[in-house]
């Protein structure tokens, strides 16, 4: 990002405003506390307590978790990559659509992922149905690691699809040509110069892929596969052990900061090069030729595992019932609940992040960078572990704070504003503080002029950021189990009921709704917007 | 400082919980909050026609009564739950344990057989339910299923059995188990079950659909989630299946309601309970729309069809032990690796 750039032309006052420290140092704050509450509580576990955590079994849950995460990235990238350079740099037919298409399943949340998978290939399944006439019988099952391995690369290709993309825009073509002029061969150039300069996109991608993986909860019990997560949700909800749910959690937070901690190490902090100022050019267009064939079948291969399948699986159901479970309708009232939930987080998390993002933007300092970190930081905590730690914290306050929807929100927003953040911090760089000072001269207040002048110059960011946060949000199963107040169900609660109860064919006109809601976002986090969201820290 | 940053939060949560609430409907004066560790489908018309009769308005949060227990002991005095309806009584024991349900009257206590009830007078029986194991009625015969649950440790039973060790009632009976048969050898039996490698379901109902598909031949359940999935779909091919008598595997349990000591609507409360208690709300409970449990209250008809009470020769244990039993057989299962 440009840190040095704003600092250089920033105005001689460099001081920043105390109540724009304080604001910013409070939501930093909140975002410290919870995680503060889980420590306290996993260290104070009594020895019943700690008896539900064995070090094999805790061993074996990180062990499994670790395989899931190396297992997803590694096809997610398998997948991404050549999707996103067919995308952007050949005269692949179609690729706009293409594009877009790859997108999408970025608001299919894992667990319907996994039980849309689940219902096309059971062994009996559809996807038998409609191969029995060709004497298919029966299907190999798929659960366990590969099952959840397919779900989750479902969901989470797509940020290495849009991130890949995005870098591979960015990069300054003047070094592939000259590789090429050079004498080396396409493929040549790809691995020994695209691939390498895409390295800080690719890490990027992977540490927001191994951080998803290691927060699910859906799709991994949906698929039997035991993990950090599920034995966190095992100890609430089956073993009268919310102690040992505490340390496990903790555990789970450690192999965050360990994950975050490697991908740093191996260039996360995206910052694409140019050798040149100004506009960038777009490199030359590769011809695929007879190589067309196979990259389309590459293309449709993808998109009819991940997108087609499900979407289709859950149209499906929604037409015609289940033998055992019978049909069921769309659970409107919950949808209703889960615009809320999400529209008031999306609208809190755009606020809150102000106050940090001006303070890097028109005061860099020492505290001002710390306290941006921090308000990141949550980007890294399992969803499920902030609920805890909020259920331990609620219940303790106890009153109107306890099971409330605010409660609710608190959590959405604390895990979902660094997204908010990282969004606002990227467009606001692009805005040049001089446009303040001409504000500020012409006799605005200092609140006036960010009022008027800055905030509608960074509303892209903004906006992008609070959609994402909405997205996000609706599609949050674990935290919302854990945290929704009485009676207050979800699109995600209400369907994770229905597949509780066997009922996945009953849930499915429920799972289209919610990506039916979730999908005209992606349209606002595509393309260019991917790009500030991918680069920022 | 801990405490102001910690005040600060509570102030931020609740000036979103305003901004929140604001669009939302207005909260009731006259509520009673009830935890319910039983099924949506099996609760909420029992609820409405309360709500009907007596003019107050309920709130439920449903989750499992494992959970439910969980988060009374954890919010003690601040608890917002008026009365704890459960699945099962090892978890009303263990809430009652630490003083967070209030002695019941007398009256209400002889609504139900004392066998259903705890002489600590802390919760009582709503219904009972026994323990069956269910089959596959176009896999086996009648004659080729075992006669006890030490029978399903043999090797023909292998990857043919589903259990669902999260749930409460599995492992209540296994608790049940642990008293009556000592640890040692029900160590044993989780073992043989283990490398049978069974089929694990999140609950009672999609362990009988599992059944009921052919995924597995047998399934360790409560009896009237059969009749729950006939309802759905009439014609499928399950049938329960009792194991000879004084075997752990038929053990009768209860569900069982109590009031949380922290209530500040007693009299609701105690309502509620009555109600439940009611002829109306025990014939729905027995008779209704899938719904097929045993009544704890005299007079009362059960589903026909339906084994007697009376036929049903379950060891002998009394629930109120659960509360100490209950635990020990979470550790076991985590022990054998079953739960991870």
């Amino acid at each position: 990002m440009s840190n040095g750039a704003a600092a250089a032309v920033s105005s001689p006052r460099r001081r920043a405003p105390l109540p724009l420290v304080l604001a910013a140092g409070l939501v930093a704050a909140a975002a410290a506390v919870p995680i503060a509450y889980l420590v306290v509580r996993a260290l104070s576990a009594d020895e019943a307590g700690r008896a539900l955590v064995s070090l094999d079994l805790t061993v074996e849950l990180v062990v499994n978790t670790a395989l899931l995460a190396v297992g997803v990235v590694a096809a997610a990238l398998v997948v991404g990559v050549p999707l996103a350079w067919l995308v952007v740099r050949t005269d692949l037919p179609g690729r706009r659509l293409w594009g877009l298409a790859a997108s999408l399943p970025l608001v299919i949340p894992s667990f319907v992922a996994a039980l849309a998978l689940l219902g096309a290939l059971a062994p009996r399944g559809l996807l038998q149905q409609l191969l029995e006439p060709l004497g298919v019988e029966e299907l190999p099952e798929v659960t366990g690691y590969w099952g959840a391995l397919l779900a989750l690369t479902l969901s989470t290709y797509p940020y290495v699809f849009l991130l890949a993309a995005a870098g591979l825009r960015g990069i300054d073509p003047s070094a592939e040509e000259a590789a090429r002029s050079l004498g080396s061969g396409r493929a040549a150039v790809f691995f020994r110069v695209t691939l390498p300069a895409l390295r800080p996109s690719l890490a990027a991608a992977s540490l927001l892929v191994s951080l998803y993986v290691l927060s699910d909860f859906g799709a991994v019990s949906l698929m039997g596969y035991d993990t950090l997560t599920t034995g966190i949700y095992t100890r609430y909800e089956a073993l009268l052990a919310l102690d040992a749910a505490a340390i496990l959690a903790l555990v789970l937070v450690a192999l965050a900061v360990v994950i975050v901690l490697l991908a740093t190490r191996f260039g996360a902090r995206g910052t694409i090069y140019r050798s040149t100022p100004g506009a960038g050019r777009q490199a030359e267009v590769v011809p695929l030729g007879r190589w067309r064939w196979p990259a389309l079948a590459f293309c449709t291969s993808v998109l009819g595992l991940f997108l087609v399948l499900p979407l289709g699986v859950l149209v499906w159901w929604s037409v015609q019932a289940d033998p055992i479970t019978g049909r069921a309708g769309i659970a409107w009232d919950a949808a209703l609940n889960s615009a809320l939930a999400a529209g008031v987080s999306a609208a809190v998390g755009a606020l809150v992040v102000l106050p940090a993002a001006l303070l890097a933007w028109r005061y860099p300092s020492r505290i001002a960078r710390f306290l941006e970190r921090l308000t990141l930081s949550p980007s890294a905590l399992p969803g499920i572990a902030v609920a805890l730690a909020l259920v331990f914290f609620g219940a303790r306050v106890g009153g109107v704070v306890y099971q409330s929807l605010g409660l609710l929100i608190f959590a959405y927003v604390l895990r979902f504003m660094p997204y908010s953040l990282a969004s606002t911090r990227a467009s606001l760089d692009a805005v040049s503080p001089r446009l303040e000072e001409a504000a500020r001269g012409l006799g605005r207040k200092p609140l006036g002029a960010t009022v008027s002048v800055v905030l509608p110059l960074a509303r892209t960011g903004i906006l992008a950021g609070a959609a994402l946060v909405f997205l996000s949000a609706v599609k949050e199963l674990p935290a919302t189990l854990l945290l929704r107040p009485i009676g207050f169900d979800t699109l995600a609660t209400r369907i994770w009921e229905g597949t509780a109860l066997g009922a996945y064919a009953q849930v499915a006109p429920s799972a289209l709704l919610l990506v039916a809601i979730a999908a005209p976002l992606v349209y606002l986090l595509s393309w260019r917007n991917a790009w500030e969201l991918g680069a920022a820290d | 400082m801990r405490k102001l940053t910690v005040a600060a939060l509570a102030a931020v949560i609740t000036a979103l919980t305003v901004v929140a609430g604001a669009a939302t409907a207005p909260e009731q004066t006259t509520s009673l909050t009830i935890y319910s560790g039983r099924d949506r489908v099996l609760v909420e018309p029992v609820l409405d026609r309360f709500e009907q009769e007596t003019g107050i308005d309920v709130n439920v949060r449903y989750a499992s009564s494992t959970a439910l227990a969980t988060a009374l002991v954890e919010e003690g005095r601040n608890s917002p739950a008026d009365v704890f309806w459960s699945t099962e009584p090892g978890t009303l024991g263990l809430v009652a344990a630490r003083g967070l349900l209030k002695p019941l009257p007398q009256a209400t206590m002889n609504k139900a057989p004392a066998r259903f009830s705890t002489r600590s007078k802390r919760w009582v029986g709503t219904s009972a339910r026994s323990r069956v194991l269910v089959y596959n009625t176009q896999l086996l015969e009648q004659s080729q299923l075992p006669r006890t649950i030490w029978g399903l440790t043999n090797s023909r039973w292998k990857g043919k059995i589903g259990i669902a060790p999260t749930n409460g009632s599995f492992q209540a009976f296994l608790g049940a188990a642990i008293h009556l048969h000592g640890e040692a050898r029900m160590r044993t039996w989780l073992r043989g079950i283990r490398n049978n490698e069974p089929r694990t379901y999140p609950n009672n109902t999609t362990t009988v659909q599992a059944v009921a598909r052919g995924d597995v031949a047998v399934g360790l359940v409560n009896h009237y989630y059969l009749y729950n999935v006939l309802a759905d779909t009439p014609g499928l091919p399950i049938r329960n299946h009792w194991f000879q008598s004084g075997d752990p595997g038929s053990l009768v349990l209860a569900a069982g309601v109590g009031i949380v000591s922290s209530t500040k609507k007693h009299a609701a409360a105690q309502r509620f309970v009555e109600f439940l208690h009611s002829k109306w709300a025990q014939r729905f409970i027995a008779r209704g729309p899938g719904a097929a449990e045993y009544p704890v209250v005299r007079g009362v008809p059960i589903r026909p069809g339906l084994r007697p009470l009376a036929q049903v020769k379950g060891p002998k244990y009394s629930l109120g032990r659960l509360s100490v039993d209950l635990p020990k057989a979470v550790r076991l299962l985590l022990e054998v690796g079953l739960l991870k």
